[in-house]
């Protein structure tokens, strides 16, 4: 009997692939659904890489419309919301190479830190540092912190540790190899550890003689 | 262990991908190693931060209006 449920419990469909299906019956409503649902989560991968409000908005409607426009290309092989993000990626990368016109901006370009170097700023927290702002400031010291990382960073940090993605669906959407999305999130995670220790240290600095062991 | 050593498997640690075997050196070398914890310590913070804040909200107005935009060229077909 447990085998049974197992095998009905796998062939069971995911709802966004039942709202494909209808969209692509003709079912736009089908398609208003799919939308609601994931509105907030493109806006807010648009935003973090355009780093610009309009072109978040333009790049969220135009990631939509495609999506909508090449539903049929969808397989069903990766989820619809990977499916989805990657097309919201490649729309905000392209806003951010217009407004940044001569300067490329590439997601695999190599990124010269020192790989591995052990943290220097070893200023422990206060206990639940953020307790200390408001939500206003908070959020303001948050966006300022992530805008200051390196695209490559922050977008991989912002897929993987904020959106919830795997490791793999990162390095799907960013055609990426797994190697350099955790090469990437280690050095993003600790860059902006870094960077937040100027708000939320505590009064206890270890003071470091000549680097890590 | 060393700290380079840590710091390599610092993310799986935090993902909680590692062996039990891999864990076990890894919190011996926390117990001995104050910079090692504090690293640890604040940057899982950094993560759980990040995740739990939001700073980029989508106002509700503008979200009705993008969401209006998106659907009127859906239903007419660009």
């Amino acid at each position: 009997m447990a085998i049974i449920e197992q095998v009905v419990g796998k062939l069971e469909q995911h709802p966004d692939v039942a709202l494909v299906e209808k969209v692509r019956d003709g079912d736009v409503l089908a398609y208003d659904a799919l939308v609601r649902k994931y509105e907030r989560q493109v806006f807010r991968i648009a935003q973090h890489i355009t780093q610009n409000r309009e072109d978040a908005e333009d790049a969220m409607q135009d990631a939509f419309l495609k999506a909508y426009q090449k539903l049929d290309q969808f397989q069903g092989n990766s989820k619809f919301s990977t499916w989805l993000v990657r097309i919201a990626v490649n729309e905000s990368l392209m806003r951010l190479r217009k407004r940044r016109t001569g300067k490329m901006v590439s997601i695999d370009e190599d990124i010269t830190t020192e790989e591995g170097s052990v943290p220097r700023d070893l200023a422990d927290w206060s206990p639940n540092p953020e307790q200390n702002y408001n939500q206003a400031e908070l959020a303001e010291i948050l966006r300022k912190t992530i805008q200051g990382l390196p695209e490559g960073f922050r977008i991989v940090f912002v897929l993987r540790d904020v959106e919830g993605l795997s490791t793999e669906e990162t390095a799907e959407t960013l055609g990426l190899s797994v190697p350099a999305v955790k090469s990437r999130l280690l050095r993003g995670r600790l860059q902006l550890r870094e960077r937040l220790s100027r708000y939320f240290h505590g009064k206890n600095v270890l003071r470091e003689a000549g680097g890590g062991k | 262990m060393t700290c380079k050593e840590f710091l390599a498997l610092l993310d799986d640690m935090i993902d909680d991908t590692v062996t039990a075997e891999t864990r076990n050196e890894l919190r011996v070398h926390l117990e001995r190693c104050p910079h090692c914890k504090v690293t640890f310590d604040t940057t899982r913070k950094t993560i759980e931060i990040y995740r739990s804040h939001e700073i980029f909200e989508l106002p509700e107005d503008l979200r009705e209006r993008l969401h209006s935009a998106i659907m009127t060229r859906c239903m007419k077909g660009f």
